[in-house]
């Protein structure tokens, strides 16, 4: 039943990518995902794919588990392309009652649909190689800086790591409360809206009430051992940059520069 | 009028890297009646097992038939198979959900489709059955102690008035008194009811003074299936499997080592202690020797 979805969504392979330091991971999702609106060019969407289909190839993830991401947004990305298709002006290419699809409409919505799907892919690269503990370990890492103008980092990063454990625990106590309703015979699927509604009432309570169970009990346990906030903390693997690391910096900054060059001197390339 | 188990395997998250076989071909027959205990220990596959009592999951391969019947045939309504194998899963406390004691017990007839009054009476009964007096029906559920609450919540699966109940570890976390308590309620409601009852343990010895019958499951598969002292005699290899026998079957066993003619089924102290002293030629009873 539940136990089937997976959030945070890793999936565990020995590859140089589920390697690499959380911190190079984020910073280059978010490089390749600006890259994707500096292209301009057929030649800089092709680029791109060159770099993603190189980086899903090393992270040895199987590239069905990319796709499933997409599924998500297919709904959102089908009314980006149409809004695109219809309300860009230029050249009419297809005209019935009061849609126009123009030329230009339909390059465009495809540079977004390209844009948009690369975007999901990359960011599930990441997601895909990174445990979630990895990952908040690199964020607070990385806005470690924020802290000099008084933001939370590490509670923040706390209430993150916290949350992001409690997804699998609560999904399984919810898996667990719901068998347990269905055995004494409750219905969570036949109904209109308000018997549906009325149904979840046996889900929720329980799951309500093991919740703040769960959350006093962890509190208690992390003053138990005197737990007060990040000041003075130290970490038992802090995360530290190594060679490979700096290699990946490296890679990365010159598909960055690829892109911006091109973008730049892109007209005298085509 | 029984419960069959025909090749039963399941796996967990088929064909990816988290696959798990927690079931391997399992096979067994519950006669209607029947006290059974089935042991193992943890991940042994017996939550696994149980679900597939009352169609809560589906077999990967194999069949379930209650009553003759497969239910997962095309057809078959399962809903109407979760009144008759009544469901109690571990700390079933966690289910309660309503604003008092006599509203979630009815919560399950009322699924059933009963009448309000029906309702009441079946709450009613099961709640007797399992001792909740009657000042505590208008109660909220979340006041009562660790042991009520486990109480309330199986009498909430009793009240539909199941021809089986399936028990997961129903005295987990409960002091010795709350345990024994539990247990001899549930040996009553064997006696009374006459339905069938399957307690799910890892712990012998709190099930051998109850049952009729012992599945051990190890592994994903059934390792011992029989009457407590066939199982019991397996002792030296249920050791391996990271379970005990009864402290009293260890004992027995070295006295008959030792040349003296006991029970080697005996699995209570009482049992133990009649079988020994007629092994020494005294009939006497406690009460004779003791002051």
């Amino acid at each position: 039943m539940l136990r089937d979805i997976t959030i945070g969504q890793y999936y565990p392979a020995d590859s140089i990518l589920h390697r690499l330091d959380p911190r190079v991971k984020f910073i280059a999702t978010l490089a390749f995902i600006i890259s994707l609106f500096i292209s301009s060019t057929w030649t800089g969407y092709l680029v791109s794919t060159v770099f993603l289909a190189a980086v899903i190839r090393l992270s040895k993830v199987p590239f069905r588990f990319m796709v499933k991401g997409l599924k998500a947004i297919v709904i959102l990305l089908l009314i980006t392309l149409f809004f695109n298709m219809i309300f860009t002006p230029g050249t009419p290419l297809v005209h019935f009652w009061i849609i126009t699809i123009t030329r230009e409409g339909v390059i465009t919505a495809i540079r977004m649909g390209i844009r948009l799907i690369y975007l999901i892919i990359g960011s599930s690269v990441m997601t895909l190689t990174t445990t979630p503990n990895q990952l908040t370990d690199g964020l607070e890492s990385l806005l470690k800086p924020l802290e000099k103008i008084r933001v939370p980092v590490h509670d923040i990063a706390m209430m993150m790591s916290i949350a992001l454990r409690f997804i699998p625990i609560l999904l399984e106590e919810t898996d667990k409360i719901m068998k347990a309703q269905i055995a004494r015979g409750a219905d969570f699927e036949s109904g209109g809206l308000m018997k549906k509604i009325k149904s979840m009432v046996p889900l929720l309570v329980p799951l309500f009430i093991s919740a703040f169970r769960r959350a006093n009990d962890l509190a208690l346990a992390m003053e138990a051992r005197c737990y007060h906030g990040g000041a003075g903390r130290t970490q038992m693997k802090p995360l530290r940059y190594e060679r490979r690391d700096y290699l990946a910096y490296l890679v990365l900054a010159v598909y960055l520069a690829i892109v911006i060059l091109m973008r730049v001197f892109g007209r005298y390339l085509i | 009028m029984s419960i069959k188990l025909e090749h039963v395997t399941y796996t967990y998250n088929p064909g990816t890297v988290y696959e798990m076989h927690a079931l391997k071909d399992v096979s067994f027959e519950i006669p209607q009646g029947q006290f059974v205990g089935i042991i193992g220990h943890t991940g042994s596959g017996k939550s696994t097992l149980i679900q597939h009592l009352n169609g809560l999951i589906r077999p990967t391969s194999g069949k379930v038939l209650f009553e003759g019947q497969d239910v997962w045939a095309e057809g078959y309504e399962l809903r109407k198979l979760r009144f008759q194998v009544g469901l109690v899963f571990q700390y079933p406390e966690h289910q309660l959900f309503e604003s008092d004691v006599m509203s979630d017990v009815c919560f399950g007839p009322s699924n059933e489709g009963l009448t309000q009054e029906e309702c009441r009476k079946r709450a009613k009964e099961a709640l007797d059955h399992v001792g909740i007096p009657e000042e505590y029906y208008d109660k909220s559920p979340f006041e009562l102690s660790g042991g009520e609450k486990r109480r309330v919540a199986i009498a909430g699966v009793l009240a539909m008035n199941p021809k089986v109940l399936v028990l997961d570890e129903p005295t987990a976390g409960l002091d010795p008194e709350g345990r024994t308590e539990i247990l001899d309620q549930i040996a009553w409601l064997h006696k009374t009811r006459g339905i069938t009852i399957i307690l799910v343990s890892h712990s012998m010895e709190d099930v051998a003074r109850y049952v009729q019958r012992i599945i051990v499951m190890n592994e994903g598969q059934k390792a011992f299936d029989g009457s407590c002292k066939e199982v019991f005699s397996h002792y030296k290899e249920l050791e391996k499997i990271g379970l005990a026998a009864p402290q009293i079957t260890y004992i027995m066993h070295a006295l008959a080592e030792r040349g003296l003619n006991v029970d080697l089924s005996a699995v209570t102290v009482e049992e133990a202690r009649d079988s020994i002293l007629k092994a020494l030629g005294k009939e006497t009873s406690c009460s004779e020797i003791l002051p």
